[in-house]
């Protein structure tokens, strides 16, 4: 009966049971992981399209502002869900982001090989940090907390180094130009869809430029390859989470890691690959930033590594590991990003940011808990 | 008499100048429940460590099927279908219960890179197994933390089960248990004593192991005691026994013999 090999024929139907009160359909699709991001997602742009329903947040220029910024939240934000579902913690991915960038620039600038392989191996190097990371915290068995928060000094410390040392001031410019004849730059600085902008833009659906050098040519142009790629990291994360073998190994090793590694379930693989994964969407962010932004910078990805919990927390992920959703994780960074650019767009004074980014974490702790409650039978 | 699935002769075990089993004789036959009993620090937890790979022992033999057996590591033990439903459930509470009960071996179909747990064959065979176990759940996708303490017992009993347990070793499976749960997981045993299979039931409620025993080892300071069938053996002198006699008669005494 060890036999795992599926086949239709032996899947039993099933009887219903009289005595098993059946739930009603609307009380199952509402209690859910997400629930508390939508309702929060919902609750934002209730909030904002009341507020700045007549600025430009929503026309269409603005929705790629928010959409844009929202996705440099949920890239991070997927393989940070992912690493905390496996129940552990990863600070220094702020840092990650910086240093990727500036060790990406430094090899294209300074050593001069060619842009993709300088993605390439920037990757590789980011995704060995992520192991040592991880393997860190398996051998000596300290929480990741403590582990990670060393490797956030370290890694910020040797990007400003580095920095200065190779370059002699924090910034690195002129990757821009380096990257424009690149065969893969695209993928990340890039926008997709170009032509049927270019298309809408001639048949009026979009407003064009109506002076300028620009004339004639869309208002936007396309969508920015990173808002496509961050749609692609959450399909990709939510499915190997919830419908792969995979993934119910990372729910197992974040649940309770003795009982997972009795039945056999590799918990320390798992996890350091759940730490790799994080790493390299860290660098994935790092990489995307210098090409959109045409240089690297020492300074980049500070805080992000709590802004990205704070986005997976809102999305209904629990602190200690073994609950949470991709999905949800992405709600909640676009929670992030609508806030923090539509309150640049309602004028208000940009320090409220915090403030009502804080209460939103909060009511959405205290909605994700009470609904995780309900589903678990926690106490 | 009934074929003797797994047998322990003689078996020692010392954690340096600690002698936890000083020769502790002990086995299972296919279709009973036998009955492990031992107050703490009697050496339950040893002998049943030893019996699923956990521990080596220092000396003495493991026999499965007749066959000498070396286990080193739990996989060995579970290989050799003897599995183990510690007190702690290996359970996820957080996870639902098809997610648990088929934790580490997950059906898969599709093609590579996108083979995909099977949900929908895990989902009918746990509810399948979970009413054979007479627990009928909600939905597959309930966590394992809504269950009572007696069905998530019989959650990991009903695993052990499906996956191809020969013996099932329960290590203290009533003792944090209400009365009615209690005795949902001694029905659980006699189903599953049913099918075939080996249970070894530890514990140190006496009336729990003669609700379902069919015999009975009392295990005291690392020795066992002699075997006693059922119908051979009343509750006072198991307890007696499991106590070390003298002492616990005094106690009892005292306390008007209610213990």
């Amino acid at each position: 009966m060890t036999n795992v090999q599926t086949n239709e024929a032996r899947r039993p139907t099933l009887p219903k049971d009289e005595r098993v009160k059946e739930l009603h359909r609307l009380h199952k699709a509402l209690i859910r992981p997400e629930l508390g991001a939508i309702s929060g997602t919902i609750a934002v742009f209730v909030f904002f399209l009341v507020l700045a329903g007549g600025t430009q947040m929503f026309a269409l220029e603005g929705v790629m502002n928010w959409s844009t910024v929202s996705a440099q939240f949920v890239v991070l934000a997927v393989g940070v869900c992912l690493l905390m579902i496996a129940g552990e913690f990863d600070l220094s991915l702020g840092s990650m982001v910086g240093f990727s960038g500036m060790v990406f620039a430094l090899l294209v600038m300074k050593l001069g090989i060619p842009v993709w392989a300088g993605i390439l191996v920037t990757m590789m190097l980011c995704a060995c940090l992520g192991m040592i990371n991880g393997w860190l915290v398996i051998r000596t068995g300290l929480p990741s907390f403590i582990v990670t928060l060393a490797f956030l000094f370290i890694l910020r410390g040797a990007t400003i180094w580095s920095a200065i040392t190779f370059n002699r001031q924090p910034v690195v410019s002129g990757v821009g130009e380096v990257a424009a004849g690149d065969p893969i730059a695209w993928l990340f600085g890039g926008e997709a869809f170009t032509g049927l902008f270019q298309w809408l833009g001639q048949q009026g659906v979009i407003a064009t430029f109506t002076k300028g050098t620009r004339m004639g040519q869309p208002v936007v142009s396309g969508i920015p390859m990173l808002i496509v790629w961050a749609i692609v990291f959450v399909l990709v994360g939510q499915w190997v989470l919830t419908r792969t073998r995979f993934g119910n190994w990372i729910f197992a090793a974040g649940g309770d890691p003795e009982a997972a590694r009795y039945v056999g379930v590799p918990v320390a693989r798992v996890k350091i690959l759940m730490f790799m994964v994080a790493a390299l969407c860290a660098a994935f962010l790092g990489i995307e930033q210098v090409i959109e932004f045409r240089s690297a910078a020492s300074d980049r990805g500070i805080m992000k590594e709590f802004e990205a919990i704070i986005c997976v927390v809102i999305g209904g992920a629990l602190l200690t590991g073994g609950y949470g959703s991709v999905v949800g994780a992405a709600l909640g960074a676009i929670i992030f990003g609508v806030v923090q650019q539509g309150l640049f767009f309602t004028n208000v004074e940009s320090s409220l940011f915090r403030v009502f980014l804080g209460s939103i974490l909060l009511a959405a702790v205290l909605a994700n808990t009470y609904i995780r409650r309900m589903i678990t039978g926690e106490k | 008499m009934a074929a003797r699935i797994l047998e322990m002769v003689d078996i020692r075990k010392q954690f340096g100048h600690i002698i936890a089993l000083s020769g502790v004789s002990f086995d299972v036959q296919a279709g009973e429940c036998h009955c492990l009993l031992g107050d703490n620090g009697a050496g339950k937890s040893t002998l049943i460590k030893t019996m699923s790979g956990v521990h080596v022992p220092s000396q003495g033999e493991i026999r499965v099927g007749g066959q000498a057996a070396h286990f080193t590591t739990p996989r060995d033990a579970m290989a050799a279908g003897i599995a183990t439903v510690y007190q702690d459930l290996a359970m996820i509470p957080l996870m639902s219960v098809a997610r648990n009960f088929w934790m580490g071996r997950e059906p898969q179909k599709g093609i590579r890179p996108f083979r995909r747990f099977d949900l929908e064959t895990a989902d009918a065979i746990t509810m399948q197994e979970m009413r054979h176990m007479g627990i009928n759940l909600r939905e597959p996708s309930q966590a394992v933390g809504t269950l009572s303490g007696g069905e998530r017992q019989t959650v990991a009993i009903a695993r052990a089960v499906y996956f191809g347990a020969k013996v099932l070793i329960l290590d203290e499976p009533t003792s944090a248990l209400g009365v009615r749960q209690t005795a949902n997981v001694l029905t659980t045993i006699d189903h599953v004593r049913k099918k075939g299979i080996g249970v070894v039931f530890i514990t140190h409620n006496v009336r729990h192991a003669l609700a379902v025993g069919d015999r009975f080892t009392v295990l005291n300071r690392g020795k066992t005691l002699g075997t006693a069938d059922r119908g051979h053996i009343s509750a006072e002198e198991l307890q007696n026994l499991m106590a070390g006699g003298q002492e616990l008669a005094q106690l009892e005494a005292s306390l008007g013999g209610t213990v």
